[in-house]
């Protein structure tokens, strides 16, 4: 092909130039509203989290500016290709994380980094895309939906990457990954029984997990989650400081910039995991709505994406794409709350911090390739 | 068997994945219906609730520490003081890096090794948000230098407080003790709530003896913070009561000529009041400086004290238990003139030994081996006292018996605490046949008797027992409990009861006398102290031997190790008529008494002549 086009130079502009028209360019508008719309209002908060500090909102939104550019350029590759390199790069993926397991760098007593000459690079985020992604790949050319020994497969493909990154240790990023996997099989089909037995093997499991598995620092945290009363200057700390930034701000809120919990430093973490606390402190129930709308909104348009993907692979990557994002807001909405244990999932397109922006958005960057090979209505 | 071909079929899948769509959707909907449920719960329901708790989070009840008491000699000359020090801290919460700030640190403000090492200890004890003190006594510069590059270490934290001082260093160490921080185990006796915000408590000494009288009560305010305690506005307070100042007893001069006096040898000096009890000075040498355990010692200087063959850290004038030798000689004549064994007039035989009848041990006198006889043909009380005459007190000792001893030494406080208000008296030992069969499980030989007769043998007295003594013999018989604190707050201590050792005036009398001839006879033991003297003075001198000398082993000063040299004790009052002082001395392998006289006398000129001295 390379050669016929090179024999006929007056042919390859003409190809290219109609191509490209033909397709158009490659990016759901109404998602790149609403993200821009959550994104604008994350830099708000934001900067009050950051007590007025300019330069942690600039360099928010100079991941944000990242972030979308990779998006957008993340949103012009056909599909297929993504299908076609998706377990190479797992594969590469999973090597990485070995290698974190070995030449890793931490912080906190957790080995997440690899040091790659002075730019430190985390393989576990780029695994949140790349489980659906091989799920997906594995299970879209299978019929559908999948028999037993194909969902043992796609299991162990999850699995692998989750229980490297769960002994990094990192709970959170662990349980994403899982998610996000298992939400392509249970997209693709999985059955209802497998589903519920799966559940009911986890129940059973629940003992041992506590007693073999779990580490204490994680047991801590769900017993302080039960209890947070019983260490209220330790472990309950956090959680008894957002619960009571969030409950103070009302329906109204006390207003932007005048949050106490937060401007007196009562609230940890708070431009990071739990910002969300600022938002509802300083602009109360009625801003947390606001957000939770702008959330639900993004999240059906993920939906109807999915809906109207043309090839299988698109479909149950979109399916997947859009509950993990729903699991990202509903995991920190309710852990910051005291609803479910901290397990450091930050609120996605809010919190500070530049490595889950750029995944988040490259995800939704897939999610608008995805949307750009829609069926023909009515097939 | 023909094997069954499963084929794609879209529109089945199409149809599944959008029923699963459908659940995905509702379980979406119901879930952030959860989390609307949640927030109107913690915001509409419980508004009130966790208004008020972010309200009483900005609002937070603080700790005012006391000021600790001051502590002052007996003419006001500061002794113990509270000086503003700045303290560098870190909250660890705050710190993003910890090592890149305590290394920024380190270019900023001298920390060293010890620092850094108790700092870490530190921070494990502490909670995330609390400051952990890093550095103590910051200098002028270190705090304009950390002010300046404040805004890129966040989490330092530098605090002003009030921290004991010992303006006099060494000189009043032993005498006062010290304060240091509050250890876990003292943590966990003290009243938490009283201690709050104090981080010193009385270790040794005065300090610790009268801690409870020094460090006040608390204070409380009520003040806005933010979470890391930074005060933003106080509200309300309720102002800490500061500890009761303390006047001692101490005289600075006299602490100071006592101190000068024994200079670089290792020893003790107690100086009384005989009419009171009131401690005039106490000095232990070697001297170390308080200062240095007030904010922790650094492991390289306590090593160096702990392990200093001079034993810098005991404190020889209350927990120094030594043979107090023929010191106790006038306590014995008490005895023997009371108990009517003896008479101003009845006399010994000394041929320079004496032996228990029936034995064929010599027990020798000390004067033999500069003689080569004894003191005199007949020797009385008199003589015995002013040339120390042991075989006197060897008879006196034979007939009156230990035991009988132990009941007429007894009450001069002897082998019990005199009960000084201060920290780890020892009792040392006033020894009996019933001490002996208890403590040793042995019976008591004869020959013992004779030893303890001349104040060796089991017998272990301290300075402060042997000043104490000393001064009830110069009130003729009235026993003062030693008190170094004289007034507290503007109140005057009471004295504890004092204690009257009956006997005749005459008894008195004869014990004055010749202890005035010990000083002032022509062969008394002390006369060398004698030149000059502007006082009518009594004492006692007295030589504790360290190690034993076999039967018929000379003593030879030049050939024994220094450490193996005798201690050199001196007891004295003055003046004679109207005693307004009394003074033990030691000096650990002095080699002899003249060792430790003239520091008697320095230290009872300086009190009797200051006037003079002053005028002069």
């Amino acid at each position: 092909m390379v050669d016929y086009v090179r024999q006929l130079p007056g042919h390859e502009a003409g190809l290219g130039r109609g191509s490209r028209a033909a397709a158009g360019p490659r990016f759901d508008v109404p998602l790149l509203v609403l993200l821009l719309a959550l994104t604008g209002y994350g830099l708000v908060v934001l900067y009050s989290a950051a007590d007025g500090d300019m330069g942690a909102v600039m360099r928010q939104a100079r991941y944000f500016v990242l972030g979308f550019l990779v998006m957008l350029v993340a949103a012009q590759f056909p599909l297929v290709r993504y299908q076609r390199w998706s377990p190479w790069v797992y594969l590469g993926g999973l090597l990485l994380l070995f290698g974190v397991m070995f030449f890793g760098v931490g912080a906190k007593g957790a080995q997440r980094w690899l040091d790659l000459g002075g730019f430190r690079f985390q393989p576990s985020e780029i695994m949140k895309l790349l489980v659906p992604m091989t799920v997906a790949w594995y299970l879209a050319d299978r019929v559908l939906p999948p028999r037993l020994p194909y969902l043992l497969v796609c299991f162990g493909l999850i699995a692998l990457p989750a229980a490297l990154i769960l002994q990094q240790p990192d709970l959170g990023t662990a349980l994403l990954i899982a998610a996000s996997g298992l939400f392509v099989v249970f997209m693709a089909g999985m059955g209802w029984r497998y589903i519920f037995g799966a559940v009911a093997l986890a129940l059973a499991s629940a003992w041992p997990m506590w007693t073999f598995v779990l580490k204490d620092y994680q047991r801590q945290r769900i017993l302080t989650l039960l209890n947070p009363e019983s260490d209220k200057l330790g472990a309950g700390w956090n959680i008894i400081q957002s619960k009571t930034a969030i409950g103070s701000g009302g329906w109204s809120g006390k207003g932007w910039l005048e949050g106490t919990q937060s401007h007196l430093d009562f609230l940890p973490e708070s431009h990071t995991d739990f910002i969300i606390a600022v938002l509802a402190e300083e602009f109360g129930l009625r801003g947390v709505v606001l957000l939770l709308a702008l959330y639900l909104l993004i999240l059906l348009r993920g939906f109807w994406i999915g809906l109207n993907a043309q090839s299988t692979y698109g479909r149950i990557l979109a399916g997947s794409l859009t509950l993990t994002f729903f699991v990202y807001i509903f995991v920190n909405m309710g852990m910051v709350s005291g609803l479910l244990p901290v397990v450091g999932v930050p609120l996605p397109l809010v919190s500070a911090g530049g490595t889950s922006v750029v995944t988040l958005l490259a995800g939704f960057g897939l999610l608008m390739a995805v949307a750009a090979e829609q069926r023909v209505i009515g097939q | 068997m023909a094997q069954t071909i499963t084929l794609k079929d879209t529109r089945r899948e199409l149809r599944i994945y959008g029923g699963r769509t459908a659940v995905a959707v509702l379980a979406v909907l119901v879930a952030l219906f959860l989390v609307f449920l949640r927030y109107f719960n913690l915001q509409v329901t419980g508004y009130e609730t966790y208004r008020t708790q972010s309200e009483r989070n900005r609002v937070q009840l603080q700790a005012l520490p006391p000021k600790r008491g001051l502590i002052y000699d007996r003419h006001g000359a500061l002794l113990a003081a509270n000086q503003p020090s700045h303290i560098l801290s870190l909250v660890r919460e705050r710190v993003p890096d910890l090592e890149g700030t305590l290394s920024a640190l380190g270019e900023l403000v001298t920390v060293d090794e010890d620092d850094l090492e108790a700092f870490r200890r530190r921070l494990g004890q502490r909670r995330p948000y609390e400051p952990v003190p890093l550095r103590f006594r910051l200098t002028e510069e270190e705090r304009a230098r950390l002010a300046v590059n404040r805004h890129r270490l966040p989490g330092v934290v530098v605090d002003a407080q009030l921290m004991r001082h010992y303006p006099q260093g060494d000189l009043f160490t032993h005498a006062i003790g010290y304060v240091g921080r509050i250890n876990e185990r003292e943590a966990a006796r003290l009243d938490a709530s009283d201690y709050r915000g104090t981080f010193h408590i009385g270790k040794t000494g005065i300090e610790r003896r009268y801690e409870d009288t020094l460090h006040g009560e608390v204070g409380y305010q009520n003040v806005e913070t933010n979470a890391h305690g930074r005060v933003l506005r106080i509200l309300d307070r309720f102002d800490p009561e500061p500890g009761q100042d303390l006047v001692l007893n101490l005289d600075s001069t006299l602490q100071r000529v006592a101190t000068e006096a024994l200079g670089d040898q290792r020893g003790a000096v107690v100086a009384m009041d005989p009419a009171t009890g009131g401690v005039l000075a106490l000095v232990s040498t070697p001297v170390f400086d308080g200062n240095l355990f007030v904010n922790g010692i650094s492991s390289r200087d306590y090593s160096a004290l702990r392990d200093s063959p001079d034993v810098p850290l005991f404190n020889r004038a209350v927990q120094g238990q030594y043979p107090p030798g023929s010191t106790i000689k006038p306590l014995m004549g008490v005895a023997g003139l009371e108990s009517g064994l003896v008479t101003p007039e009845s006399t010994v035989p000394d041929p320079g030994w004496y032996r228990l009848p029936g034995d064929t041990r010599r027990y020798r006198d000390w004067i033999l081996r500069i003689r080569g006889t004894g003191h005199a043909p007949e020797v009385d009380l008199h003589m015995a006292l002013a040339e120390s005459c042991d075989v006197y007190f060897y008879d006196l000792a034979r007939r009156l018996t230990v035991d009988r001893m132990h009941e007429y030494l007894a009450p001069f406080g002897l082998g019990a605490r005199t009960g000084i208000d201060t920290t780890n008296e020892r009792p040392g030992v006033l020894p009996s046949s019933d001490w002996k069969r208890k403590t040793l499980g042995q019976p008591w030989y004869p020959g013992e008797t004779l030893s303890v007769g001349i104040g060796q043998g089991y017998m272990l007295a301290t300075p402060v027992q042997l000043a104490a003594a000393t001064a009830a013999i110069a009130n003729r018989g009235v026993f003062h409990v030693p008190k170094l604190v004289r007034r507290i707050g503007g109140d005057a201590v009471a004295p504890a009861p004092a204690r009257v050792i009956e006997a005749a005036p005459e008894t008195w009398d004869a014990i004055h006398e010749g202890m005035r001839a010990v000083v002032h006879g022509e062969r008394g033991t002390a006369k060398i102290i004698a030149r000059g003297l502007q006082y009518q003075m009594a004492g006692k001198t007295g030589t504790a031997q360290v190690i034993g000398i076999a039967q018929g082993e000379v003593y030879d000063e030049d050939e024994i190790a220094e450490r193996h040299r005798n201690h050199g004790l001196f007891v004295a009052f003055a003046p004679l008529e109207a005693p307004t002082i009394a003074v033990a001395v030691i000096v650990e392998n002095g080699g002899g008494s003249t060792a430790a006289s003239p520091i008697a006398r320095e230290v009872i000129d300086a009190w009797l002549l200051r006037g003079t001295l002053a005028d002069g």
